[in-house]
């Protein structure tokens, strides 16, 4: 889950990472009130999770209250790289003396934390990372003694960082890993970390990803997950718990496994299709879980029909076939359903189904053939 | 032979009075797995279809000298369930629990790598060695003995493609789920060098996807290291950027960890990567006849 830049700095703060005065607007006035408030020049910026806000003219200077909220109308509802901006963050400007670059990541690779400093700040760091590897200081941690101070130091001095903002800096990653353990993030980037010209360190932007999978121990972070921002089919999954990624064809798709869906999405594509969706419906799929992930596929108007894969493991045959017939039966839908079912009880799936099922739902013996079934099927409706 | 489960096997199942930990212990026991305990804690002197309940695994592997650990516990109580395996001394520890923190699994993966115990998992299906035993969910009756090894990041995936093996008349010396997660105990490089070493696996299907950069370092393992022929197979080419596709681990980030990438670092190395689950089959078929 990612953080807006607003929330990322409330998180660094919380930290102890110093980071400008600032507030948060979602209309031109509040935008006002919070420059008001603040006084003085302010920075105007977008709050999107995407990058390259600046070049977009998302982020704008305000020298008094009447600019900012000027700014802020010119910013609120603009469209980032497909991305509607629905509020601002107001901040006080800084005076920036340096640059630099913080972060600590998750390296999957290594399995480790990765702390990165570098002098260049400012900049698109993978750039920075390709082009000039020298100036970028990496250090991997380990997980079970953690980030020392000698890290720091090695770090500061390896990135080339001012002498005077040395202790500043060090602070900064040190604060910086203890929340990266503390709240299970898988990455946390402030770019810049600037030094101010009065010789203060702080953190003019946050970009905070968290684990998922941690959030039931952080409610506080769990909480900021912001659904309005998701489509209208992510988001009504995202509220019931259903694994759903959006895509842009016809063919709705229900799996279970993710590899297998995956793979569902990739035969389909191969026929000459076009998938609406990832949607896993889970390795315990239950006939509730079922009625619950088709009432998400079939809310988005794209889907002409719609293929179910399954493969049993977990999920048994005989309860996916009820909770497909339940699903039909409370949605009455007519659109024309294409099953494959395999896997631990799928003769009593397949059963119940050629059973009880009404017409619009055809039963596929191979996923290859059921692919090209409902690709077919959807050429027809379209 | 076969890898990490046979006959000598002695299984103590971590969770064993849950819902679906009583389900899969049994259909493991049923199969011919030799389960010989199970831990709730509490619950010390219960049985499961026969299979002894303990209250700590420390008690289960005294009484019954299990050698291998299955972690079927809810991922808040799973890194302490994966400790206390640890810490029995068992062999091999096979966790099928899906949503543990990335955290915790980097700090478990640390500690286990200081030692010379075997993880596989999180969030995987378990490991068959076909006609021996069976150790996590996997439907056993798409498995049937034979010279095939199969490593995968996927559960149902895994069983797809098995089926379509037995449909060509290939079975299975062993089959392993290494999980879909971002940390898991065992990578396909960890993997492909056990089947490297048994002299009854003829050829290894490795089934990748998405996500992180395992399957290209993997690509120049087989490629330096293995006289064993691999095919392989790549879910996730229609997955967009930066959204995880179910699996915690099933994210491409940047332009790093797409399936077109993966395929290409395979082939670069002279692996075959078949298009879909059926073609998987075909290409063994045709490299071991």
């Amino acid at each position: 889950m990612d953080l807006y830049e607003y929330q990322g700095k409330e998180l660094l703060a919380r930290l102890g990472i110093p980071v400008p005065r600032g507030e948060v607007a979602a209309t031109p006035a509040e935008a006002r009130a919070a420059a008001e408030r603040i006084g003085g020049r302010v920075v105007v910026k977008a709050q999107v999770q995407i990058g390259g806000r600046g070049k977009a003219g998302g982020i704008k200077l305000a020298d008094t209250p009447e600019e900012a909220e000027a700014r802020a109308a010119e910013i609120i509802g603009m469209d980032i790289r497909g991305h509607t901006v629905h509020r601002v963050w107001v901040e006080e400007a800084s005076d920036i003396a340096r640059e630099y670059y913080a972060s600590v990541t998750f390296d999957r690779g290594e399995k480790k934390p990765l702390v990165m400093l570098s002098a260049a700040g400012g900049m698109d760091i993978e750039e920075v990372a390709a082009t000039r590897p020298d100036e970028l200081a990496r250090l991997h941690v380990d997980p079970l003694t953690g980030f020392q101070p000698h890290h720091a130091r090695w770090l500061a001095f390896h990135a080339g960082i001012d002498e005077s903002a040395m202790r500043g800096v060090a602070d900064v990653l040190a604060r910086a890993y203890d929340g990266f353990v503390a709240d299970d993030l898988m990455l946390l980037e402030i770019n810049p970390l600037i030094l101010t010209a009065d010789g203060a360190v702080m953190a003019l932007d946050a970009k905070v990803t968290v684990d998922n999978n941690s959030l039931y121990r952080h409610p506080d972070l769990a909480a900021l997950r912001d659904v309005e921002a998701a489509d209208p089919q992510e988001q009504m999954a995202a509220e019931r718990g259903v694994t759903y990624v959006k895509l842009d064809g016809d063919v709705g798709i229900l799996g279970n496994g993710a590899g297998l869906v995956m793979s569902t999405l990739d035969v389909v594509a191969l026929a000459g299709g076009r998938p609406a969706n990832f949607l896993d419906a889970g390795g315990g799929s239950k006939a509730d879980e079922v009625v619950t992930a088709l009432e998400v596929l079939l809310s988005d108007p794209k889907v002409r029909v719609l293929l179910i894969n399954i493969f049993g493991g977990i999920t048994r045959g005989d309860e996916v076939a009820e909770g497909l017939l339940t699903a039909i039966d409370r949605l009455g839908t007519s659109i024309p359903i294409v099953v494959r079912l395999d896997g631990t009880n799928e003769e009593e799936g397949r059963h119940i189904i050629a059973e009880r099922a009404p017409s619009n739902v055809v039963v596929e013996q191979t996923m290859l053939s059921a692919a090209e079934r409902a690709v077919a099927l959807a050429k027809e409706a379209a | 032979m076969s890898i990490l489960v046979d006959g000598g096997t002695r299984l103590v199942v971590q969770g064993i009075t849950g819902r679906e930990g009583a389900f899969h212990a049994t259909r493991n026991k049923a199969y011919g797995t030799n389960v010989v305990a199970g831990v709730t804690p509490g619950k010390a002197g219960q049985s499961v279809d026969g299979i002894p309940v303990f209250n700590t695994v420390a008690d289960a592997v005294g009484e019954t000298d299990a050698n291998t650990a299955m972690v079927f516990v809810p991922p808040r109580f799973a890194t302490d369930a994966l400790y206390e395996a640890i810490e029995s001394g068992v062999d091999l520890i096979i966790c099928i629990t899906e949503g543990i923190p990335a955290h915790d699994m980097m700090r478990v993966y640390t500690h286990l790598r200081r030692g010379d115990q075997t993880l596989v998992g999180p969030n995987c299906p378990g490991v068959i060695s076909p006609g021996k035993a069976t150790v996590g969910i996997m439907p056993t009756q798409v498995f049937q003995p034979g010279r095939v090894g199969l490593v995968s990041r996927s559960g149902t995936l895994t069983y797809q493609i098995s089926k379509e093996l037995a449909q060509v008349g290939i079975g299975q010396s062993t089959v392993v789920g290494i999980g879909g997660d971002p940390v898991v105990g065992s990578s396909f490089i960890d993997i492909l060098g056990r089947f490297e070493a048994d002299p009854e696996t003829d050829l290894v299907v490795m089934v990748g996807e998405i996500g992180g950069s395992e399957e290209e370092k993997a690509a120049d393992f087989i490629a330096s290291t293995m006289s064993t022929p691999v095919v392989g197979y790549i879910a996730g080419f229609q997955a967009p950027p930066g959204k995880q596709m179910g699996h915690a681990g099933a994210i491409i980030t940047g332009s790093s960890g797409t399936a077109q990438g993966k395929k290409e670092a395979l082939e670069a190395q002279g692996v075959r990567v078949a298009t879909n689950p059926t073609e998987v089959a075909q290409l063994v078929k045709e490299q071991i006849g």
